[in-house]
């Protein structure tokens, strides 16, 4: 047994952060905001060129997957840069048509995938209803107990800025007896928020500790007082026991326990994250309630994805179910 | 990256287990904070002593088995899967051993080890005084220098386990001057000692689980000092981190106690009772968590250091939540003694001892996020 990150995955991972640092997200999630996806879609193709796409993709079909644990380093750092786009409906999408068989659209989509060629998005009713990003994806799919190709009605303003909710009008089905790919596309796809969501909380938390180190009040930094470190130390808690649950879930890929485990990091990094935004919030103080603070547009995500991907008491309730 | 047992856990699971199915008394002992219950504890020491099974993790030659600390997660999985006794030597297999280990001499890990490892000997310990709780440095009894060995005055207090037990562990100001945290002997003594008095105080439910200490002019022999005299702070650090981490609270401990509240759950919960699921669930996530954590701190080839102060906070405030959910599931009856009582007045120590959890999460925040240190 070794149950952590080895060299290769902590390079991977740390490479992934550098990019996104060099890259400037909170200027990426801005004009994505404005209807501008020029800055989000090169920071897309970068991450193509890292081989994020290419985890979640059968070999058969140009990719390098599926590597669930590499899967959840790479949506980690996703989280933690706030990047925006559809990361998490792609990569749940190529789960789901690699598990489709040999289908036309299988073929077609999953070597775009791969190579960052195509923003995916897709619905999952009732925990996914919404297409993210439907309006500017190349491809939505409603997906289910058959697969289909679906329209987009608009699209709605989220919490997050960076988040456009569009409405499907599902078509023809394109595969049927779709309902396991799809369980299992759901069951990635929680995965992975649960880890955008726990990278999430990780920056959240290293922004309020820098914050509080440097804010001064009654001639102190606000981080010696015991009641602003008391909430920080409650935070760091709660997210360095999530990591183990969405690292060990990454491993029961595959196995019977996987829906379970999944249920269980997402549980515990929705309850983290949120945490956090709240903490980075009430730490913060009046700036962090602004809009023009690029911290607030992380506390947002963090209240949007809380209840992404399933809510907290639906998958509460397929933990107890597996019990 | 890989959760798998190898051949190694596998054998010593299978041995572990059918140990404790052939030994295992099949009534519960009584509450080992009773007289009765410590006496039918300290026997059972005694019976996993004569296999080598009180500290599996100890090298043979005190009494151990040298087993990995994988090996050690998987003994205690079964440990408390099969309904074995509460460990009432905790204090010696667990925090003296460790400071021992470090800071003891070759003659002391021979002297004071293997009969700890035979439950021969059952150590309490002597930390808190009246006046120095959470800032532990204020101590103020004293060792003072005699002839071959220091004389000890002074009085403990909130000693776990000294109404019964045979030796304790503790610190005392050998010197006032150099500062709060130099100065300070750690030294080891025996409880029925000449000039040492032992109180017993009752806890919550009355049941005598610690004792004030006593003490006018207790000789002790130099070579019951552990670690340099003036230097012992450094060595009580390193007990304590190990009583807020792992060992003091083996994941398989919490797994076996929520493997019980399912069952509870089953019998006596109410499946429209949504509220109560998700506590159910919560206490399942955390037990796995805690669970994958200790997989975790094992695979490491550092030492954790203070993130066992994140430990802490987690287990203690876990096993608080856990028991109170039980209690709750047995509404009216969640007054009456059971062991979910005991377990649940037990559990509301944990955020208190071992430092409170509000000293632990000034350590949390000002050691590993680097918040600057301020007034208490």
């Amino acid at each position: 047994m070794r149950f952590v990150l080895d060299a290769e995955q902590r390079l991977f991972a740390e490479t992934l952060h550098t990019l996104l640092t060099d890259a400037g997200t909170a200027r990426a999630v801005r004009a994505w905001a404005a209807g501008d996806t020029k800055p989000g879609r090169a920071v897309w193709s970068a991450l193509a060129e890292a081989g994020v796409f290419a985890l979640a993709v059968p070999e058969a079909h140009g990719g390098a997957g599926p590597l669930p644990v590499e899967l959840v380093c790479a949506a980690e750092q996703l989280g933690r840069h706030a990047v925006p786009g559809p990361y998490v409906e792609t990569l749940a999408a190529a789960e789901l048509l690699g598990r489709l068989g040999d289908v036309p659209l299988a073929g077609t989509w999953l070597p775009r995938i791969a190579g960052g060629e195509a923003l995916v998005s897709l619905t999952l009713p009732p925990a996914v209803p919404y297409a993210l990003d439907g309006d500017v994806a190349d491809l939505v799919l409603a997906a289910g107990d058959s697969v289909r190709e679906a329209a987009v009605d608009g699209g709605t303003a989220s919490l997050d800025p960076a988040r456009r909710m569009s409405p499907v009008v599902p078509g023809e089905p394109l595969a049927d007896a779709a309902r396991e790919a799809s369980a299992a596309a759901y069951d990635l796809g929680a995965l992975l928020c649960a880890a955008q969501q726990f990278g999430l909380g990780r920056a959240l938390l290293d922004v309020s500790v820098a914050y509080a180190r440097t804010r001064h009040q009654f001639g102190h930094p606000i981080g010696e007082f015991q009641a602003v470190k008391h909430q920080l130390a409650g935070v760091l808690v709660e997210l360095e026991f999530t990591r183990p649950l969405l690292y060990g879930a990454a491993l029961a890929y595959r196995t019977p326990d996987f829906s379970r485990d999944v249920s269980a990091a997402k549980v515990a990094a929705s309850a983290a994250s949120y945490a956090a935004a709240r903490v980075a919030l009430q730490v913060h103080g009046a700036i962090g309630y602004t809009d023009e603070y690029d911290p607030s547009l992380w506390i947002r995500k963090a209240r949007a994805l809380h209840g992404a991907w399933g809510s907290p008491a639906a998958h509460r309730a397929r933990v107890v179910d597996a019990l | 990256m890989d959760l798998d047992f190898g051949p190694a856990e596998a054998e010593f699971r299978a041995e572990t287990r059918a140990w404790l199915h052939a030994h295992v008394p099949a009534e519960p002992l009584p509450s080992l904070e009773t007289e009765a219950g410590f006496a039918a504890h300290r026997e059972w020491e005694r019976t996993l002593g004569r296999d080598r099974l009180a500290a599996v993790s100890w090298p043979e030659e005190y009494g151990g088995r040298g087993v990995t600390p994988l090996q050690w997660l998987v003994f205690e999985e079964e440990y408390y899967a099969a309904g074995a006794p509460g460990r009432v030597n905790q204090n010696g297999t667990d925090l003296l051993a460790t400071t021992l280990f470090r800071h003891g001499t070759p003659e002391q890990l021979a002297r004071i080890l293997p009969p700890i490892a035979a439950g021969e000997v059952i150590w309490a310990q002597a930390w808190s005084e009246p006046g120095a709780g959470s800032d532990l440095a204020g101590l103020r009894s004293t060792a003072t220098r005699t002839d071959g060995g220091w004389l000890l005055a002074g009085q403990k207090t909130w000693s776990s386990r000294a109404p019964f037990a045979d030796r304790a562990f503790g610190l005392f100001r050998s010197d006032p001057e150099p500062g709060r945290h130099r100065g300070l002997t750690y030294v080891m003594f025996p409880l029925d000692a000449e000039g040492l008095t032992v109180r017993p105080i009752g806890r919550l439910d009355g049941k005598p689980a610690f004792a004030e200490l006593f003490l006018d002019d207790v000789f002790v022999p130099d070579h019951d000092v552990i670690g340099t005299a003036g230097e012992g702070w450094k060595a009580a650090m390193s007990t304590a981190g190990n009583e807020r981490g792992l060992t003091l609270r083996p994941p398989g401990r919490f797994m076996a106690t929520v493997d019980r509240l399912v069952e509870l759950w089953r019998e006596r919960g109410d499946a429209s009772d949504t509220a109560m699921r998700d506590r159910l669930a919560d206490a399942w996530i955390r037990s796995q968590a805690y669970r994958l954590k200790g997989f975790e701190t094992i695979s490491r080839e550092d030492d954790i250091g203070v993130e066992a102060s994140l430990t802490k906070v987690f287990w203690s405030e876990f096993d608080v939540a856990l028991h109170e959910t039980a209690l709750d599931l047995l509404g009216p009856d969640g007054e009456l003694e059971s062991p979910w009582l005991e377990g649940y007045v037990f559990s509301l120590a944990g955020t208190i001892y071992a430092g409170t959890n509000e000293i632990q999460r000034n350590v949390i925040a000002e050691r590993l996020l680097g918040l600057p240190r301020g007034a208490r």
